[in-house]
């Protein structure tokens, strides 16, 4: 795990980085004056995308950012692997739909739990970029 | 990492501590299935006390383990929900955590205990029917 002055880089090669993952991104979502609803709603949706690097590509990073201006706090991560890319991207976010015997509840729900969600997928390159925000 | 398995007469107890992995999972699935079906158990009470967070995955493996158990015959009752753990499991999808639930250990213990009870009496009913 590498610090920059506005955040976190978080590699993600084996099952214990989704821990380290998820509580990099809560300890900056409560150092930001977050509550704990949104503390556990970001480390939940940082665990399933950091979840998926593992299941799915095998290894990734993820970035942890502080986006606060002026006006609002902003927390803001992009989880992002070299694998081999989300086939069918509605599908992928379709509640239940897993290619691994999974509840398909990851992504769907991720894009529930968090304010923006953005995701871009091709055979080697998939980056998901979420953020949470809440006025001064 | 194994997770300790405690029993208290016919009913065991397992207190999930960490983030599973698969094989951890797996692990702690096949144990306490067989310590289930070795001492006849009557319930398993889960408790997920020490989780501040349960993703999907974490939830199948919840979900897996008391299905496991109850297919044996067990009662199962996942203990210790965290509040912002149950909103967020809710807002994510309604049905991700599917068992019965208490605040705690002991309540789980008294909920096991009266549900043993009650199927005892059925059983024992239905054994007058035959
Ligand atoms: N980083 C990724 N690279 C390639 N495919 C992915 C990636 N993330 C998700 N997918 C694909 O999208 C599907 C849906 O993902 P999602 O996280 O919603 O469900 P799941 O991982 O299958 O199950 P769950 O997360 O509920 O345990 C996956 O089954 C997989 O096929
Ligand atoms: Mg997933």
């Amino acid at each position: 795990m590498t610090s920059t002055p506005f955040g976190q880089r978080v590699e993600i090669g084996d099952a214990a980085d989704i821990v380290t993952a998820r509580r990099a991104a809560r300890e900056l979502c409560e150092r930001l004056g977050f509550g704990k609803a949104d503390q556990t709603r970001l480390a939940t949706a940082v665990s399933e995308l950091a979840r998926n690097v593992i299941q799915y590509a095998g290894t990734g990073h993820c970035l942890i950012e502080d986006g606060s201006d002026a006006l609002n706090r902003r927390i803001q991560v992009v989880v992002e692997d070299q694998g081999p890319g989300i086939a069918n991207l509605e599908q992928a976010l379709t509640y239940g739909y897993s290619t691994s015997g999974g509840l398909g509840a990851g992504l769907p729900g991720t894009r529930r739990l968090v304010d923006d969600f953005q995701i871009e997928s091709a055979p080697g390159l998939t980056r998901i970029s979420i953020a949470l925000n809440k006025p001064f | 990492m194994r997770i300790p398995i405690l029993r208290l007469d016919r009913i065991l107890l397992v207190s999930i501590q960490i983030d599973l992995s698969d094989n951890d999972a797996m692990e702690f699935q096949s144990d306490l299935v067989e310590r289930v079906a070795e001492i006849e158990a009557t319930g398993v009470a889960i408790d997920i006390t020490a989780l501040d967070v349960v993703d999907s995955y974490m939830a199948r493996v919840i979900n897996d383990t008391a299905s496991m158990v109850r297919l044996l015959g067990a009662e199962v009752v996942i203990c210790g929900v965290q509040p912002f753990v149950a909103l967020t499991l809710i807002e994510m999808g309604r049905d991700l955590l599917g068992a019965d639930c208490a605040f705690n250990l002991g309540q789980g213990l008294e909920i096991l205990k009266q549900r043993i009870a009650e199927r005892g009496d059925i059983r024992f009913t239905e054994d007058e029917n035959d």
